[in-house]
């Protein structure tokens, strides 16, 4: 008689002892990680970031004299040829050392957009097109082109004589003569200042060149000191290495962790977004579109050439590394298809802040760049590395949110 | 007695209702496993590396041989390599130190070696060039230039040729 009760009880405490077990299985626990998971979070946070990397083709690289001098340079805009720019006209410190513009404004207007510089230090390769292999040899750039700075080296090397004689000497040594060294030549586009450094001695070219790699060395002792600064993900990645979930609790909100989740998992942007910087500092075709009104850009395919040939890169003469410290040139990727419109991605860090986005400013804002990877277009030339993620209009959202936390 | 067996079948009814509520619940913690054949059939599986356009986000094949000590594809010779940048982790540029004996157990003297590679799931090659850039004696070589710029499936390939001519190609799985 009591039978059928007792088995209705027992059947009854087993069914809600399962559904207890469900509810605990199925309740979101966004914040929990495997250890794999935790690793990789850890690649990505700035605690990995490590010390900053030798220069050895610049000995002057951690001189604290040079980087000092170098910071007023980076700011003067008589290094110009209208007397109104200098690189901080483009690379705007309050605005993480980039303009918000889609492409640069000099004294003309630049192919490209500007780039943020925290960090790059740390990249073998300069430019969206890796054209250049140091910081110092990358600053010669801007000065000698005609739409950024658009003077020459022998106005760069009077100048220094009349405006900066003792600190370039306290650092440098003594200043060569410059008596009838002529006002405006160096190899650039104007063909009167071209002209008039092919009329100048070998002799005479080099004293200016040293004078003009000079100022790139201190100025890229500078640069080395704009590091990136800590951001709520670093946090984040502190506690979840922790394994501190009150802390990432606090720090996260759900559709933040669902997002770096994507950001690592499905969407798997750390393809190549990948350690403390957030970029490989390699380069990818990602099928961005060719920017209407400037000439074809072939990216990677065009600046690995122009690297070998550089006459100030690491393998040359005013480079202070040894051959075998110059790895990254010897050893280059210089062609192949692989290369064509391969550009380098810029680091992730306060990516929301500074819109526009990709190399000519062709993606306004920050959920295009998103709706771009979910759909991934065809590339107008080369292969693209991307495939269609096809996320929801949710998911966008938290990759979204995710992004946001990479601000300082 | 009607009554007694109206309530022994809800009972039952309920119970096997919140166990099969259980079953399908639970699957995130017990995996796929229990699956039928036929519902496991959309679930995503490593593929072969014949099938790499469409596997951007795929882990790496099941079952891949990531030893670095190996015979060479027609078994000519023994190889093994030992990288300088030991775990090898990612965006460090790097040398490798390859020795090449005999199938028998004898060092090969100056080989030429050639080097490529690349990720089978991504579609590309190596971001750099290495190659060989000294004979070490002992069947060693030195291999230079290696960096891989991301996290993954990765082949490291050596073509050789000396008294015969030979390929390899190691696997790496690298994190990150
Ligand atoms: C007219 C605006 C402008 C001026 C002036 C300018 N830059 Fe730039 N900067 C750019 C643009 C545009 C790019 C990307 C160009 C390209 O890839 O072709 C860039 C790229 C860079 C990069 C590369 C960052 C990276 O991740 O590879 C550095 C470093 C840099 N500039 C430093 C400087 C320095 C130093 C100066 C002054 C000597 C300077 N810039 C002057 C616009 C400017
Ligand atoms: C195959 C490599 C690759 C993958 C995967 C990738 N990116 Fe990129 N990313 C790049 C490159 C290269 C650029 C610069 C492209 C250009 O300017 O032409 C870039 C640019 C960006 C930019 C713009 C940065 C700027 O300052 O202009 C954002 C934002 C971005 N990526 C986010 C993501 C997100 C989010 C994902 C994952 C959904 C992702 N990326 C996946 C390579 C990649
Ligand atoms: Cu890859």
């Amino acid at each position: 008689m009591s039978h059928p009760r007792q088995l209705f009880i027992i059947l009854a405490l087993l069914g809600i002892i399962g559904l207890a077990a469900a509810a605990y299985a199925w309740w979101p626990r966004p914040n929990d990680w495997t250890a794999a998971e935790r690793a990789t979070l850890q690649t990505l946070g700035l605690d990995s970031l490590p010390p900053l990397p030798a220069d050895p083709s610049n000995r002057y690289a951690n001189d604290a004299q040079a980087a000092a001098w170098g910071e007023k340079l980076f700011f003067d805009t008589r290094f110009s040829v209208n007397g109104q720019v200098a690189c901080g006209t483009c690379h705007l410190p309050q605005l993480g050392f980039q303009d918000g513009l889609p492409l640069g404004k000099g004294v003309g207007q630049t192919g490209r957009r500007t780039m943020p510089i925290a960090g790059t230090a740390y990249s073998p390769w300069l430019f969206w097109d890796g054209r250049k292999d140091s910081q110092w040899a990358q600053a010669l750039g801007p000065l000698e082109s005609a739409v950024e700075h658009g003077s020459s080296r022998t106005q760069y090397a009077h100048l220094i004589a009349t405006a900066y004689r003792d600190e370039y000497e306290a650092i440098f040594g003594p200043l060569p003569d410059l008596t009838g060294l002529p006002a405006a030549a160096g190899p650039v586009d104007n063909p009167s200042a071209r002209a008039a450094w092919e009329g100048m001695s070998a002799a005479g070219q080099e004293a200016v060149n040293q004078i003009f790699v000079n100022i790139g060395k201190a100025i890229a002792a500078y640069e080395r000191t704009l590091l990136p600064q800590p951001t709520r993900f670093d946090a984040y990645v502190q506690a979840a290495v922790a394994g501190d979930t009150a802390v990432m609790r606090d720090l996260f909100t759900a559709d933040e962790v669902a997002g770096l989740r994507l950001f690592i998992g499905q969407a798997n942007c750390i393809r190549c977004h990948n350690g403390p910087l957030l970029t490989d500092n390699d380069f990818h075709n990602t099928a961005v579109s060719q920017a209407p009104g400037l000439p074809e850009d072939l990216g990677r395919a065009a600046g690995a050439p122009q690297v070998l040939a550089d006459e100030f890169n690491c393998l040359s003469a005013y480079s202070d590394a040894t051959s075998e410290q110059c790895a990254e040139l010897r050893f280059i990727l210089a062609e192949g298809e692989q290369l064509i419109r391969a550009f380098k991605p810029p680091s992730l860090r306060g990516v929301a802040q500074r819109p526009p986005y990709m190399h000519a400013g062709q993606i306004a804002t920050l959920e295009d760049v998103l709706i771009h990877y979910n759909t991934a277009p065809t590339a107008p030339a080369g292969h693209s590395e991307l495939e269609p993620l096809n996320l929801s209009p949710a998911e966008l959202e938290q990759l979204l949110a995710f992004l946001q936390t990479l601000n300082e | 007695m009607s009554k007694k067996i109206v309530t022994i079948l809800v009972t039952a009814a309920v119970t096997a209702t919140l166990l099969i509520v259980l079953f399908i619940f639970l699957m995130p913690t017990y995996g796929p496993r229990f699956l039928h054949p036929l519902m496991a059939d959309s679930m995503p599986q490593s593929m072969p590396a014949g099938r790499a356009e469409h596997m951007m986000n795929a882990a790496p094949p099941a079952g891949l041989d990531t030893a670095a000590n190996r015979l060479t594809d027609n078994e000519q010779f023994r190889v093994s390599f030992s990288s300088d940048l030991d775990p090898v982790v990612i965006n460090q540029m790097h040398s490798w130190t390859l020795h090449v004996e005999t199938a028998a157990g004898q060092p090969v003297e100056n080989a030429e070696i050639l080097v490529d590679g690349g990720m089978p799931q991504h579609g590309h090659g190596l971001p750099t060039q290495p190659q060989v850039t000294e004979y070490l004696g002992e069947g060693n070589y030195r291999v230079e230039g290696l960096r891989f710029q991301m996290g993954g499936w990765w082949e490291v390939k050596f073509d050789i040729t000396a008294d015969g001519h030979d390929t390899i190609t190691f696997n790496l799985v690298l994190g990150g």
